[in-house]
């Protein structure tokens, strides 16, 4: 593997071509959860372990894939890497398994992972799609764990559960409920956006 | 009534409009963004996710407590309820095809898009892990199925007329960012009915 390739791999994943700030893919089973920073991180570190592993394995198959039947090949392969998350997760953080319920099921219909293996790993080689896979799952994570900070901290003064802002906040408590959510979504997207359309703006001039 | 009913009834209503799978739980985010500019493709794709939605929960919990249950292969149920729901999105595909040309061409050509819509797979875990019955889980799946189509029918009914003043939304917020906001308004909006019906 060629050092520019790598870094065009990790730049794509962090950078602009974020499939999250382009076309909002794969909120769904993630933003559920931004109410609790602990809560988002797990689930942060299971869809890069689908994404990376999953990715990796449809690249490993691809040449033996059929390609009317690929899409369902593909589903299959990240739903065995999402119940070994899920069978992980009930083994050593029952806790936490309980408190996202049905979201790390929901991992398998996350639009990015699905991206991924569809977009990347059925033209690459088995290693760049490791680390791509690695890499959007990594860029898609620091998005919520933004919006997961926000969230607790406003909405119940706390960080990782430990109470940081004292008896003079009041709690929003409208951030851990789910317009929070949406409304936090739609600031980020407008900050990244309104960078990007300035970019573009200097680049013409 | 029967107790039974009675509960199913609550659960339906309490899934349209207390517990709207899309306003609270954020599932289906990903067509519900991209498909409501216009009231018509909504309201299509909005029939097929309550037809297909109300299908996959009942034909998903005969296969769980009938089939993996007794088996001890409860935790293969990921995979066997998204190969359900695939499957039978496909054979409704083909056979709307069949049947009825301009179904096929109203409702049909959004069935694709409804294997990876996650409010499906979501309506069935939800059901799976609230231990519904079969009756309650019948009223869950349509009523989640509704609340959904209520959703995005209403945000693409506020798309259309936002169609018309264009250039007074900011320049960052165009398509994705102000929907968002739409929909965060409304998910407000839907906590007014919270209280008045719960889920479990």
């Amino acid at each position: 593997m060629q050092i520019h390739k790598i870094k065009k791999i990790i730049s794509d994943g962090l950078g602009k071509n974020n499939p999250v700030f382009y076309q909002i893919l794969g909120i769904c089973s993630t933003l559920a959860v931004t109410n609790v920073l602990k809560n988002t991180l797990v689930m942060c570190l299971g869809l890069i372990f689908t994404t990376a592993l999953s990715s990796m394995t449809v690249s490993f198959m691809r040449k033996h894939i059929p390609t009317r039947v690929r899409m369902m090949v593909e589903v299959l392969i990240i739903a065995v890497y999402v119940i070994i998350v899920d069978l992980v997760l009930k083994a050593y953080a029952p806790d936490i398994s309980r408190q996202l319920g049905p979201y790390v099921g929901l991992i398998i219909t996350n639009c990015i992972v699905m991206g991924r293996a569809e977009g990347f790993a059925l033209s690459n080689p088995p290693g760049e799609s490791f680390l791509d896979g690695i890499f959007s799952g990594v860029g898609y994570s620091y998005v919520l764990l933004t919006i997961a900070f926000i969230r607790e901290l406003m909405g119940s003064g706390k960080i990782w559960g430990i109470q940081v802002l004292g008896d003079w906040w009041t709690n929003w408590s409208i951030m851990v409920m789910a317009p929070g959510g949406f409304f936090m979504l739609a600031i980020f997207i407008w900050i990244v956006k309104g960078y990007i359309i300035k970019d573009k703006e200097v680049k013409k001039a | 009534m029967t107790e039974n009913g009675w509960m199913a009834f609550s659960i339906l209503i309490a899934a349209i409009f207390t517990d709207n799978i899309l306003l609270t739980n954020y599932l289906g985010m990903c067509s519900f963004l991209s498909v409501s500019k216009e009231i018509k493709t909504a309201t299509g794709l909005g029939t097929a996710v309550v037809f297909v939605m109300t299908c996959t929960t009942v034909i998903n919990w005969l296969v769980y407590y009938y089939i993996l249950m007794p088996l001890d292969l409860g935790y293969l149920y990921f995979i066997v309820f998204i190969v359900v729901i695939a499957a039978f999105v496909q054979l409704v595909e083909m056979i709307v095809e069949r049947v009825s040309e301009p179904l096929y061409y109203s409702l049909g050509i959004f069935l694709p898009l409804i294997t990876v819509n996650c409010a499906i797979l979501g309506a069935c875990l939800f059901m799976i892990i609230r231990n519904y019955g079969f009756l309650s889980s019948l009223a869950y799946g349509f009523g989640a199925g509704v609340g959904w189509a209520l959703a995005i029918t209403c945000m693409a009914g506020i798309r259309e007329k936002m169609a018309k003043v264009k250039g007074k939304i900011p320049k960052g917020l165009e398509g994705a960012g102000i929907t968002l906001i739409i929909a965060g308004i409304m998910a407000l909006a839907f906590i007014g009915f919270s209280g008045t019906m719960n889920i479990r």
